[in-house]
């Protein structure tokens, strides 16, 4: 049965090859820090267990590797290495091989897809082929392997050779590759240690009183400030629902649970599109496309995002109160 | 009210603006915020590891470095840029506006991971947008291309974000659903999920206007350059 965990394994193999690369050329800065996190993705599984079990030690350790990989990050200049083919090879090749190369490109969405919806049904003599869990990213890892082994066909290029483009590109991104993982334990963090429920207080301590509208303008920027700082409208939501939105929209000015909900939810995913906190979606991206500036996503999308807020808080506004 | 764990958004807030290494800001901003909180230096590590570990599928796009990176090497970009450039009847709007079609869709049907920076954007829309608005300004500089990426994941973004908010089976519709169950009001996904139909259609309005405004601008800057090397 594939499972996700077997994603996490194959992660780790490659991200402690990058690092035994790494030292070999001589970067040992980098070579630390891709080894220490393979080392936390294979190893995260144990400690999970041995944190249900009681056992937090593990635990306690993946935490100083975290605050390892924060010490090493800024010693990780992030340095493009040099392109391995010219110009010209790669237009060469792209004429020789045509539409060829978007048969492996487009295998990564498609094997996708396919897991996504039938996956569920695949089963070899009785034993069912993927585990439930996470089943689209479980087929997204199979995909990538299935797209490697297709590109090395198409290209007529050598495995080895797919795992050395590979480092090149995760070396382009660098630290920002991190980002996303210790923005959603930042999240988790900042939960536990009750920010959210001193916010709560502080936007019920500003709210004016007897204005419907202004008390659920409150909710709707504070879904939006809420989501900057935390990266993530999924935390938000709680948060604001429970101290303004449940007591005083529903409760005692009749909103319509299902709108508040659908729209509130939407006013954060606004926030979402302008935080570098959400780093998967704005920072990571701007490492990938190489752009000079990491707040460029940022930038192209804060227009849409003000937009689709104004818009969501009039049908909001008008429908919320019927 | 402990006010105090607050300081932790201070910490990114500061951080980020005077643009500091963001991984140890936000490690800093952790520890500032559970120590502050109260807890204890060994129960904050343990949160700290146990979380980050449980976030590991946030690095799965890491898989489609080696399959993109052997593509590239064989030449996918130059061929996208090319065959794009073939393509008469495909303008920048339109391959633009057809992918936030498609995204937007796709994720309404809850398959979100099916498209996306690493697997689509980088490899393919990037380098097609990139052909496109060649047809239309040979002479694009290397801001214009900064920003032409920026777009292209800005479509990516917007389409993904308001096709999940309508789909029914995960994520937030149920975050909803689920809030609401606990605090004794019972509804049906669907009725949450029909709510978010409105913003659906129009985040994907907002965002075909603006592609097709900043077509229009490399349109005029084209437009402008060839009256001046005509008159």
């Amino acid at each position: 049965m594939l499972r996700i965990e077997y994603a996490y394994w194959l992660i780790a193999l490659f991200l402690i090859y990058v690092s035994w690369r790494n030292l070999r050329d001589g970067h040992g800065s980098r070579a630390a820090f891709w080894l220490l996190l393979g080392l936390l993705f294979a190893g995260g599984d144990y400690v999970l267990a041995q944190q249900k079990a009681g056992h937090p030690l593990p635990a306690q350790a993946a935490g100083a590797m975290v605050i390892a990989l924060a010490l090493l990050a800024p010693r990780l200049k992030r340095h493009a290495h040099a392109e391995t083919a010219s110009t010209e090879q790669r237009l060469a090749s792209a004429l020789r091989l045509g539409h060829k190369l978007f048969v492996p490109a487009l295998l990564i969405p498609l094997v996708t897809l396919l897991v996504a919806l039938f996956g569920a049904h695949l089963s070899i003599a009785g034993y069912a082929l993927f585990a439930t869990p996470q089943m689209t990213l479980t087929g997204l890892a199979l995909a990538c392997v299935i797209a490697l082994l297709a590109a090395a066909r198409v290209a007529r290029a050598p495995l080895h050779q797919g795992l050395s483009e590979g480092r090149r590109l995760l070396d382009a991104i660098g630290w920002a590759a991190l980002l996303p993982l210790l923005l959603a334990a930042l999240g988790e963090v900042f939960t536990q240690s009750g920010v959210g429920a001193a916010i709560a207080a502080l936007a019920n301590a500003i709210l004016p009183e007897g204005s419907a509208f202004a008390c659920l303008l409150v909710f709707a920027l504070g879904m939006v400030l809420f989501t900057v700082i935390m990266g993530n409208a999924f935390a938000a939501f709680p948060v604001m629902m429970a101290g303004i939105g449940l007591p005083l929209l529903i409760h005692q000015y009749g909103a319509n649970p299902a709108i508040l909900g659908a729209m509130g939810m939407l006013c954060g995913y606004c926030g979402t599109l302008l935080t570098p906190m959400a780093a998967d979606y704005n920072l990571v991206p701007a490492a990938l496309l190489e752009l000079r500036s990491p707040y460029g996503v940022i930038r192209a999308q804060c227009w849409s995002a003000i937009a689709i807020f104004i818009a969501t808080f009039i049908m909001m506004w008008l429908l919320v109160f019927r | 009210m402990n006010y105090w764990p607050l300081l932790g958004v201070a910490v990114i807030v500061i951080g980020f603006a005077l643009r500091f290494n963001a991984v140890p800001v936000v490690v800093c901003a952790a520890l500032a915020s559970g120590l502050l909180a109260g807890l204890h230096v060994p129960d904050l590590l343990a949160l700290l590891g146990k979380s980050f570990v449980s976030s590991r599928m946030l690095l799965m796009f890491v898989l489609t470095l080696p399959a993109i990176g052997l593509l590239e090497r064989a030449g996918l970009r130059e061929h996208a840029q090319q065959w794009m450039a073939r393509l008469r009847t495909m303008t920048l709007a339109r391959l633009l506006i057809g992918y936030l079609l498609v995204r937007e869709v796709l994720s309404m049907l809850g398959l979100m991971g099916v498209a996306g920076h690493a697997q689509t954007v980088r490899p393919l829309l990037a380098p097609m947008s990139e052909a496109a608005a060649e047809k239309i300004l040979p002479t694009l500089s290397d801001d214009d291309r900064d920003e032409l990426r920026a777009v292209a994941a800005a479509t990516d973004n917007v389409g993904r974000f308001f096709g999940e908010d309508v789909f029914i089976a995960l994520g937030a519709v149920l975050l909803i659903q689920g809030f609401y169950t606990q605090h004794g009001i019972d509804l049906t996904p669907l009725s949450i999920a029909l709510w978010a139909l409105p913003t659906a259609i129009v985040a994907f309005i907002i965002q075909s206007v603006r592609i097709w405004l900043y077509q229009r601008r490399l349109q005029r800057r084209a437009l402008q350059l060839h009256g001046e090397q005509g008159g």
